[in-house]
C-alpha cells in the first residue's frame, strides 16, 4: 500500500450522508475543499484587518494576489470585465491554494479529481453562456460564425467552431486535473524506487541517491506546476469572459 | 578591460568631446552586451519550463475536440436512431475542431476576428 501511486486519490466517506437514495457523504475530498476554502478565507481576512497605509508582509502577499489577478483580467476582458473579478479571484484563489495544499504529504489534493475540475470549467462557461445571452442577446450566437467565409461553408464552420466551444469546459478541466494527477503520480513513484531500492544492500542504497534527487527536484517542479495551473485556469476564464462580453465575431 | 579603460582615460583627456560620445558608444555597447544575454537566459528559462506545460495544453485542447465531437454523435444517434452515422461524422468535425483548437493554442491561425476586435477595443478607448 506504501508504494501504490493511486492510493492517494482514494475517495474514503468521513461522514456518511444519504439524502432520498443519493450519496450526499462527506467524504476526504469535501473535507479539503472546505479547508481550502476556510484557509484562503481566513488568510486574507487576517492579512488586510490591519489596512495599514504601509502594507506588512502578510498584506502586501494578499495585495499582490489582487493586483495579480487584477490585472490578468483587465488585460484580457477589459474595464468591463472587472465585474467578474469576485468569481475569477475566487476561482484562483481556490485552484492555487488546493493545489499547494496537496502538496503537504498525507494531505488529499482536490484538484486532482476530474469531477472537480469540472465542475469548475462548467461553473466558467454557464457564466460566459448566460452572460453572454443576457448582455447581447441573440448576437451572442455570431460568435460562432466567423466573418469572411464562403457563404457555403458557413454550416460546416459553424459546427465546427461550435464543437470547438464546447471542448473549451473539457480541455480546461482536463489540463487542471492531467497536470496535477500526472505530477503527483511522478512524484509518488519516484520516492517508491528510494525505499524499493535501499532495500537491497549498500549498492542499493548508494543507488537510490539518484531517485532522491529526482523527487526534490520534482517537488520543485510540482509547486511551479501548482501556480503555472492556476494562473493558466485563471488566464482561459478571463479570455472566455471576454467571449460573452465582446462576441464581436 | 582594464586597457580599454586607460585609452578612454587618455583620450578624455585630451579632448572631452570626442571622449564622451566614446563612453557613451562603449556604454551602449556593454548594455546592448548584457542585453543579449538577458534575452537568452530568459528565453532558456521559458523554453525549458514551459515545455511541459506547452505539452499538456496542446494535448488536452485536441483531446477535447475528439471527445466532444464523439460526445455529440453518439448522443445524437442515441436520439435519432441514426447509428452509426452520427458517431462517424461527429468525431470527423472533433477531429477537425481538436486540429483548429491545437492550432489556435499554438497561436498559429489567429482568434476569429481578433483583428477586428482589436481594432474596436482600441476605438473604444478613444471614444472613453
Amino acid at each position: 500500500m506504501a508504494n501504490d501511486p493511486i492510493h492517494q486519490f482514494h475517495i474514503q466517506t468521513l461522514f456518511p450522508i444519504e439524502v432520498g437514495g443519493m450519496d450526499f457523504s462527506f467524504t476526504n475530498s469535501s473535507l479539503f475543499m472546505v479547508l481550502t476554502v476556510a484557509a484562503t478565507s481566513a488568510f486574507l481576512i487576517f492579512s488586510t484587518s490591519g489596512r495599514g497605509l504601509v502594507p506588512t508582509r502578510l498584506q502586501s502577499i494578499s495585495e499582490m494576489a489582487y493586483e495579480f489577478v487584477a490585472g490578468t483580467l483587465r488585460s484580457a476582458a477589459g474595464t468591463e470585465g472587472m465585474r467578474f473579478f469576485p468569481l475569477v479571484f475566487s476561482l484562483f484563489m481556490f485552484v492555487l491554494v488546493a493545489n499547494l495544499f496537496g502538496m503537504f504529504p498525507y494531505f488529499f489534493t482536490v484538484t486532482s479529481h476530474i469531477i472537480v475540475t469540472f465542475a469548475l470549467a462548467m461553473l466558467v462557461i454557464l457564466t460566459v453562456i448566460i452572460y453572454g445571452f443576457m448582455r447581447n442577446g441573440m448576437k451572442f450566437l455570431k460568435l460562432f460564425v466567423p466573418s469572411g467565409v464562403p457563404a457555403a461553408l458557413i454550416p460546416l464552420v459553424t459546427l465546427i467552431e461550435v464543437i470547438s466551444f464546447l471542448s473549451r469546459p473539457i480541455s480546461l478541466s482536463v489540463r487542471l486535473f492531467a497536470n496535477m494527477l500526472a505530477g503527483h503520480i511522478t512524484l509518488k513513484v519516484f520516492s517508491g524506487f528510494i525505499v524499493s531500492l535501499s532495500a537491497m544492500g549498500a549498492v542499493g542504497i548508494f543507488g537510490s541517491i539518484l531517485p532522491l534527487g529526482m523527487t526534490v527536484a520534482l517537488t520543485a517542479l510540482e509547486f511551479l506546476v501548482a501556480f503555472l495551473q492556476a494562473y493558466v485556469f485563471t488566464v482561459l476564464t478571463c479570455m472566455y469572459l471576454n467571449d460573452a462580453i465582446h462576441p464581436s465575431h | 578591460m582594464s586597457s580599454q579603460n586607460g585609452d578612454n582615460k587618455d583620450r578624455t583627456v585630451g579632448s572631452p568631446e570626442a571622449g564622451l560620445s566614446e563612453r557613451r558608444a562603449q556604454l551602449n555597447r556593454k548594455l546592448d552586451d548584457i542585453r543579449v544575454v538577458e534575452e537568452k537566459t530568459a528565453r532558456k528559462s521559458q523554453s525549458s519550463s514551459s515545455g511541459y506545460a506547452q505539452a499538456m495544453k496542446l494535448s488536452s485542447e485536441f483531446i477535447a475536440g475528439v471527445l466532444v465531437g464523439a460526445g455529440i454523435g453518439w448522443v445524437g444517434d442515441q436520439w435519432f436512431g441514426t447509428s452509426p452515422f452520427g458517431l462517424i461524422v461527429f468525431l470527423l468535425l472533433g477531429f477537425v475542431a481538436g486540429v483548429l483548437n491545437v492550432l489556435r493554442a499554438a497561436g498559429v491561425v489567429e482568434q476569429p476576428d481578433a483583428k477586428v476586435q482589436r481594432e474596436k477595443d482600441v476605438q473604444n478607448d478613444r471614444s472613453k
